[in-house]
């Protein structure tokens, strides 16, 4: 029995490594491609490792003179840092709102944000897109970044977190005299924080990997995002398929960094939304 | 009398004071939700009424034109067609293929928050820059993958995005690489729920790996399975960017989604009436689905 087992872990490990190398094959071929010489990208026969003589690290240079790529990582870090400062204040504090005090209506409200939560952003960007032209905000940053900065998923997401820390915290500060902002801001969000890491990372992988938000709202190439970027790219340059990879790589930089430094997150962040439904 | 006021007046205040507290906090939030989110929803619902070109010109009521109009649009029914497809397409395979990586990461061994990220990591990437690579990958003649399938004796291996037929299965079959990641953790988070008795009582009875499976994993997890069945399928009505880097919606009309056809119609023929027509339909495919899914936690909770 206790070989059998062992056995079978053997081979499940064996499975799951296999798995997870079909996985990672493409970002595998992402990187060497992106250090190939463009003739040498679609060799006959497909050569899978790397010529260590022959390593175009020039590739990476190239790919900064041909088009604005430090702008377009300017505009897109900005966009995502911005959004999701607002994102997390605004959140935080209708969440200790909808959690913590009672007042008038605000069960109805909640009620609202939550039907709300279901509703595609692609049914109503039409509108909203002409609602922000017509305050003047088509082809800015900031049109951008207020169309994306409130969701009700963040305000259910932080309200979740609250829900779960004890009212007797709050009533007994009360007691004491400390005002409700002073509990929100004391007691109430440095106990969210947890949470609160899952909203940030999610909001800012978000607006980073966002395309059709940006393709919709940005005309003028100095305002334009690294996803943007990207695909102008590919469609001007369609053949030089090392630089598009080259330039592939380092967009998925800042997003790979938030991932392996905030990996626990991510997984804690969508485990709890399945366990919700 | 006056000691009753008395009480009652701060009492009053109070009250009022928590109101106006309240209020503050949710305020920020109410606001630009209600601006950016809530108003345009209405709007959306009356603009599919109207005939308007987004210009000085007023709206004009048409009542339900707009619908008439994109029913006997052949691009549209296609595009709606193709959306179904491509769901059918997506969410079986990312179903299965998450479910049973869910069970094989939950048998206790080693690496398993390195195989986690690497099948989660997927999930986290630009469309736009997964779109490029599996474009190349795809690449009919001396792509990878049909290296790969003529190498195995696949003398004619489909032409992929470039073919009518094998476009949207080559976007599908990235979609699933994509996203069963994301599913496979919410099943182990649902797997984490079953109690392990039940595992050893059926093993002291008998049962071997499959049958456990069978009929102890499987029919504890229906109300996981149900609520991905729910999520995947909305996340696949409202499929765009994937589409638009990898094919465009080509080559013709063949992988035209839902989501391409209302972007089309409202930013470059500005016929906003008639976008926001087809923007309801979509909608009321989700709510249709979403009101199937409280149907069924209302069921799974009573039996609880």
């Amino acid at each position: 029995m206790k070989t059998k087992q062992k056995f079978l872990k053997i081979v499940i490990t064996l499975l799951l490594i296999i798995f997870s190398i079909c996985m990672l094959v493409p970002f595998y071929w992402m990187i060497i491609s992106s250090l190939k010489l463009n003739k040498d990208v679609f060799s006959v026969p497909m050569r899978w490792l790397p010529d260590m003589d022959n390593i175009q690290w020039k590739n990476y240079v190239t790919i900064w003179q041909k088009i604005p790529l430090l702008t377009y990582f300017k505009n897109s870090f900005k966009l995502a840092t911005i959004t999701t400062v607002i994102q997390l204040a605004v959140s935080c504090l209708a969440a200790y709102g909808f959690s913590k005090v009672r007042f008038w209506g605000r069960d109805i409200l909640f009620l609202i944000y939550v039907t709300t939560i279901a509703i595609p952003w692609q049914v109503y960007m039409v509108p909203q897109f002409i609602l922000v032209t017509r305050m003047g905000l088509n082809d800015t940053h900031l049109g951008l970044i207020l169309m994306q900065a409130f969701s009700a998923f963040g305000v259910f997401l932080m309200r979740q977190a609250y829900m779960g820390i004890p009212n007797e915290l709050c009533e007994a500060a009360r007691i004491d005299g400390m005002s409700e902002y002073g509990i929100f801001a004391k007691i109430i969000m440095p106990l969210g924080k947890p949470s609160m890491a899952t909203l940030v990372i999610f909001t800012f992988t978000n607006v980073w990997n966002d395309f059709m938000g940006p393709l919709i709202y940005l005309q003028t190439k100095e305002l334009k995002t690294i996803q943007l970027g990207i695909r102008n790219f590919v469609t001007q340059y369609g053949a030089e398929y090392n630089l598009i990879m080259a330039a592939s790589v380092v967009s998925l930089i800042p997003v790979v960094i938030v991932f392996v430094c905030f990996q626990r997150f991510f997984i804690e962040g969508v485990a709890s939304s399945g366990i919700k439904g | 009398m006056e000691n009753e006021k008395q009480v009652l007046s701060p009492k009053m205040k109070r009250k009022l004071k928590s109101n106006a507290v309240g209020f503050s906090f949710v305020l920020p939030s109410l606001l630009g939700y209600a601006i950016f989110v809530f108003i345009p929803v209405c709007f959306s619902l009356i603009l599919s009424l109207m005939e308007w070109d987004a210009s000085q010109a007023p709206l004009k009521f048409v009542g339900l034109q707009n619908f008439v109009t994109i029913f006997g649009d052949r691009n549209f029914r296609n595009s709606f067609i193709h959306t179904v497809t491509y769901s059918l397409m997506t969410v079986f395979p990312t179903l299965v293929i998450s479910l049973l990586l869910a069970v094989l990461m939950n048998s206790k061994i080693r690496g398993i928050t390195f195989f986690r990220a690497a099948f989660y990591f997927p999930h986290i990437v630009s469309v736009v820059a997964v779109g490029a690579v599996w474009n190349m990958l795809f690449q009919p003649d001396y792509g990878p993958i049909n290296m790969f399938l003529k190498f195995i004796g696949i003398s004619n291996p489909p032409r992929w995005v470039l073919s009518t037929t094998w476009a949207m299965p080559a976007v599908a079959i990235v979609s699933v690489w994509k996203n069963m990641g994301y599913y496979m953790i919410i099943y182990l988070a649902g797997l984490q729920g079953i109690d392990h008795s039940l595992h050893e009582a059926a093993s002291i009875d008998g049962a071997n790996g499959w049958q456990r499976l069978r009929y102890i994993t499987v029919p504890l997890l229906t109300p996981t399975t149900f609520f991905v069945l729910i999520m995947l399928t909305i996340q696949c009505f409202k499929v765009f960017d994937l589409v638009y880097v990898m094919t465009g919606g080509g080559p013709g009309n063949a992988t035209q989604t839902l989501v391409n056809y209302i972007y089309t119609k409202a930013f470059t023929s500005w016929k906003l009436g008639e976008a926001s027509a087809a923007a309801m339909i979509m909608f009321v495919v989700v709510l249709a689905v979403t009101l199937i899914q409280f149907a069924g936690e209302r069921k799974w909770s009573d039996q609880m």
